[in-house]
């Protein structure tokens, strides 16, 4: 799964040349392989290299508060998305439907790649959701929305069909 | 392991894996948390959309939260300059993801009945409050980096811990046996306040404000707050000081504004001048006198130079091209005209200095002019006047700079502004107008002229002076005796080290020439600047209303005092600085030592036997009180705050290691003990209320009224190179002691900001989203025939989103507020 989230980035930053993954532990974490130096190890790890190489650092944050915040962000992707239990789903999506409620991007003002591996790693939970959860998490639904539709990004996943007319009113949330 | 060793990523993961473990173990008491190590954090907060409370967590100065501690640690790394390397990153990334099952190992390991017993065994039943004494006890990790998210300009403060010597120790408690200076109290003033033999006479001046502006915060902190901070201090280290300012109230806009009202100039200038006069008087400025520039002195004093200037030969005349509207019939003054600056293309460059590059230009060299009231563009009239020769003047000035810059405290900032006017070559500058409300020119050539602004606005410095005393030339007219301060902002620097001190030396009357000049760097709001017109930012008289404490302003406009660059206030910043320094530390130090005092010791200062540890004490009090002083000699306002900081902080951990609540229901050594502890840490609070006395006065006096301190403290110890002097001797009898401070709660800043901060900007796509949104939210409403109110509500949103999005689009998005360092 990661690693075709990784091919996705790649793509979507324009990486002429594809890396070469391999995985290391039943986590099936993804290895980088570098011939630079040691190998990198991690989703998120991996994932900023990328941004990097491709020269697209505003991707990581402007400044020294939204770099903190993306990162915060790419953590709490890989500690909470992953292998999450009904429970935890539920908790994940009311707060950042809470979270989300003034904010156009996970960094606020500014499309990062937060936005990108958040939505890559909560897409499952999407898929499964009904269409009165999808309104009643309406933040969340339309920046996932927005993110899904962001050119370049959506590659190797399938779209979710979100609804623009609600056919429940807010009455019943 | 399947890394490679790389020493240098690994010095710094210690410290945050080290910092983890601790709060793994420490996490589920946020007050333990909180009175170990850090007071930088909300230990209580939670953050408002996490559902399962996250500690640590940091409020960012945006409002934004951090609930990861690595992201937390990121961001004061980040703050504080450090780079960290892709491996460090890796390192966090296993970190948060394997690291983390440790601890779903050790709630297991906890629950296990055997462990529990054991547990029991060894905490008593006190649960984890049997390990906190121990765990204070140890050394406290070095984390002088991640103390301060303002980095310290000069020499950054060391908090760890510094090497007392056995001669130091010794010292100090000499120093601590004196006894306290008898004398005129600091605190009483003779008027009129004139320079006098053998002590050092200090003149104290403030950019005289516009009458017509009401000032805002940076305004404030920029001029009269840093003057009056430095004052006060003058005076408790006695020297002879004068602090004077005013309202500037010559020239067009007051004639606007009084048009508009219906009123006459003066009357306009009486009325504003009260708004400043109350907005400073509420911010504590303790002014010597406060004066106007609309005064018969002004006339005089301005003439005389003017004559002067004309008699030896530094005026020229010349013809001149104004812009004129004739809609308006009348010469615009430079405020004036708008149009683009010839020089940066910028295009809302005023008539007399441009505010993107900061040049100083003439208003007939804008491109594209547009007379600013009714937007018609302005012809060319010609028109006779006078200029100041200031090439004719430069060797002079430049001789004076050279001997004032190199023995003078001047700001870097002063300095180099200066110097790069000089390098751009000086030119004569006119300083006359064709306008009415303002300073005549007495040449008959020139009637119904009056003086340009910053020819006559400094004179208002003399004038005021000598509307305060007959004898205002022993200030103005005596360089050998006076040493005279400005304040200001930076975009006043030229005018006060090169126009003004031109004028001065070409009247050749001994006038007193500036010695130390002092400029700040601006104060922006939040992530933008001050704006009246879009309603950002707090103006004067509207911080009165916030029902925060006057005090509370003072301190933290100082603590962010723009020094070496730009700065901003922030709402979340203030409050995290009033409840972490104001009240965990200073206000908690303060308090506890007098409470100790009232409640063990029936209100009286006990015997104090002094052991190693608490001269090791009284010598490092006394090196900060030392640091004190030398940074406020050199207006290191900022910097010297610190210090006192530091001081309560050391009072702090010196009440927490000895215990004296404790000590004093035990045997007689201890008790005794327990009176050493007190008795010291009270005059600790003694000291403190002196040293804040400058930067807030009504603390500072309630601190002394609560100790019942001798008036004479203040005489003492801030004298010479600083005395930490034993005030409040054993017997002494305190008065009643309360709370010093009251905590800043989340939500009453949330809204303050709210009230205060104008509209928000998000970029096109963003905006559009929400705009799409909110359309089908109000058809399918619409089409559910849902309540007129609730419709009329989410339309009034939609029509608020379409005006956001026609304004998002037509601009670029907002750069970054970063200001690159000027050169």
């Amino acid at each position: 799964m990661a690693l075709r989230e990784l091919s996705s980035l790649e793509k979507y930053l324009g990486l002429k040349k594809p890396n070469k993954y391999s995985t290391q532990g039943d986590k099936k974490v993804p290895v980088l392989q570098n011939n630079n130096g040691p190998p990198l190890v991690g989703l998120v790890t991996i994932a900023c290299h990328l941004v990097k190489e491709a020269k697209r650092p505003e991707l990581l944050g402007d400044s020294t508060e939204s770099r903190a915040v993306v990162q915060q962000w790419l953590e709490y992707r890989v500690t909470n998305l992953n292998g999450c239990t009904k429970d935890d789903m539920k908790t994940v999506l009311k707060d950042l439907n809470i979270y989300l409620q003034d904010k156009a991007y996970l960094a606020k003002n500014q499309f990062t790649l937060a936005d990108i591996l958040m939505y890559y790693g909560i897409q499952p939970l999407i898929v499964d959701l009904a269409i009165q959860e999808k309104e009643q998490y309406v933040n969340v639904t339309r920046w996932f929305d927005h993110i899904q539709h962001y050119p370049g990004v959506r590659r190797h996943l399938s779209p979710v069909v979100v609804l623009r007319n609600r056919i429940y009113t807010s009455r019943h949330h | 392991m399947f890394f490679s060793r790389n020493n240098k990523a690994n010095l710094k993961l210690p410290a945050v894996l080290v910092q983890h473990l601790t709060r793994l173990f420490l996490s589920h008491r946020s007050d333990l948390f909180k009175q170990t190590n850090d007071h930088l954090f909300f230990s209580e907060t939670v953050v408002p959309f996490l559902s399962r409370p996250a500690l640590p967590a940091l409020l960012l100065p945006s409002g934004l939260h951090l609930f990861s501690s690595n992201a937390i640690c990121q961001y004061l790394f980040e703050v504080n300059g450090q780079e960290s390397s892709e491996l460090c990153y890796q390192w966090l990334e296993w970190e948060a993801t394997d690291l983390q099952s440790v601890k779903s190992w050790f709630d297991r390991v906890a629950a296990m009945h055997s462990c529990q017993s054991a547990a029991q065994k060894v905490l008593q039943g006190k649960g984890l409050q049997g390990m906190k004494s121990y765990m204070q006890r140890q050394p406290a990790p070095r984390s002088s980096h991640c103390r301060d998210t303002q980095p310290c300009n000069s020499n950054p403060c060391e908090e760890g811990e510094r090497a007392v010597s056995e001669e130091e120790m010794e010292a100090a408690v000499l120093t601590w046996s004196k006894d306290l200076n008898a004398g005129p109290l600091a605190a009483d003033r003779q008027h009129p306040i004139l320079p006098q033999e053998g002590k050092r006479n200090i003149l104290v001046t403030s950019a005289l404000p516009y009458v017509n502006n009401v000032p805002h915060l940076g305004n404030i902190i920029g001029c009269v707050l840093s003057a009056d901070v430095f004052s006060r201090y003058g005076r408790l280290r006695g020297w002879n000081l004068l602090f004077v300012c005013g309202t500037d109230e010559y020239g067009t806009a007051t004639e606007n504004k009084a048009r508009e009202e219906g009123l006459t100039p003066q009357q306009i200038c009486d009325k504003y001048h009260a708004v400043h006069s109350s907005i400073y008087k509420w911010f504590q400025i303790d002014f010597d006198f406060f004066g106007r520039t609309t005064t018969e002195k002004q006339t005089e004093i301005a003439q005389n130079i003017f004559w002067r200037l004309h008699e030896h030969g530094f005026l020229v005349e010349d013809t001149v091209e104004q812009l004129r509207c004739e809609n308006c019939q009348r010469f615009l003054a430079d405020r004036f005209v708008e149009g683009t600056c010839p020089h940066c293309s910028y295009p809302e460059a005023r008539g007399d200095q441009c505010d993107k590059c900061g040049r100083l230009i003439n208003a007939v060299e804008l491109r594209e002019p547009q007379c600013k009231v009714c937007r018609q563009t302005p012809v060319i009239r010609s028109s006779k006047h006078l200029f100041l020769d200031l090439p004719k003047l430069e060797n002079q000035l430049e001789q004076w700079l050279e001997k004032s810059t190199s023995t003078g405290d001047w700001t870097v900032n002063a300095k180099q502004i200066t110097r790069s006017w000089l390098r751009d070559g000086l030119k004569p500058r006119c300083i006359t107008r064709d306008l009415q409300w303002g300073t005549p020119v007495p040449h008959p050539d020139f009637k119904e002229k009056v003086f340009y602004v910053w020819f006559d606005a400094p004179i208002g410095y003399l004038s005021i002076t000598a509307n305060y005393t007959d004898k205002w030339e022993k200030w103005w007219k005596n360089p050998q005796q006076v040493e005279l301060y400005n304040f200001m902002a930076k975009d006043n620097v030229p005018f006060h080290s090169v126009v003004f001190p031109c004028s001065l030396l070409g009247a050749q009357d001994n006038y007193t020439l500036v010695s130390h000049l002092v400029a700040t760097e601006y104060l922006n709001y939040e992530d933008t600047k001050f704006s009246k017109s879009r309603g950002v930012g707090v103006f004067g008289d509207m911080a009165k209303d916030t029902g925060i404490p006057s005090d509370v302003w003072r301190f933290y406009l100082l603590y962010v005092r723009p020094e070496g660059q730009d700065s901003a206030f922030s709402w979340a910043d203030m409050a995290l600085k009033n409840n972490s320094e104001l009240l965990n530390n200073l206000g908690n130090f303060i308090n506890r030592a007098g409470m100790f005092v009232t409640k063990f010791f029936e209100g009286c200062v006990p015997a104090m036997e002094l052991q190693q540890e608490d001269k090791k004490l009284l010598a490092v009090v006394g090196w900060e009180l030392q640091q004190y002083i030398q940074l406020m000699d050199k207006v290191k306002i900022r910097d010297a705050l610190k210090h006192i900081l530091n001081i309560s902080r050391h009072g702090n951990q010196y009440i927490q290691v000895n215990e004296p609540w404790k000590k004093i229901k035990g045997g007689d050594t201890e008790r005794q003990r327990a009176g050493t502890v007190t008795g010291v840490s009270v005059n600790i609070a003694c000291l403190l209320s002196v040293m804040l006395f400058p930067y807030m006065p009504s603390v500072s006096h309630t601190i002394r009224d609560q100790l019942n301190a001798p008036q004479s403290c203040i005489n003492t110890m801030l004298q010479g190179s600083g005395s930490f002097v034993c005030t409040l001797r054993a017997g002494h009898r305190i008065g009643t002691v309360s709370p010093l401070f009251q905590k800043l709660e989340v939500d009453q800043i949330e809204a303050l900001k709210k009230r205060f901060g104008g509209q928000q900007v998000f970029d096109p796509a963003a905006v559009l989203s929400f705009y799409l949104w909110q359309g089908d939210k109000v058809r399918a409403l619409k089409a559910q025939k849902a309540e007129k109110a609730v419709i009329t509500a989410e339309v009034a949103k939609l029509l608020d989103l379409k005006k956001q999005l026609a304004a998002a689009e037509g601009k670029s998005p907002e750069p970054a507020p970063q200001k690159s360092k000027k050169k």
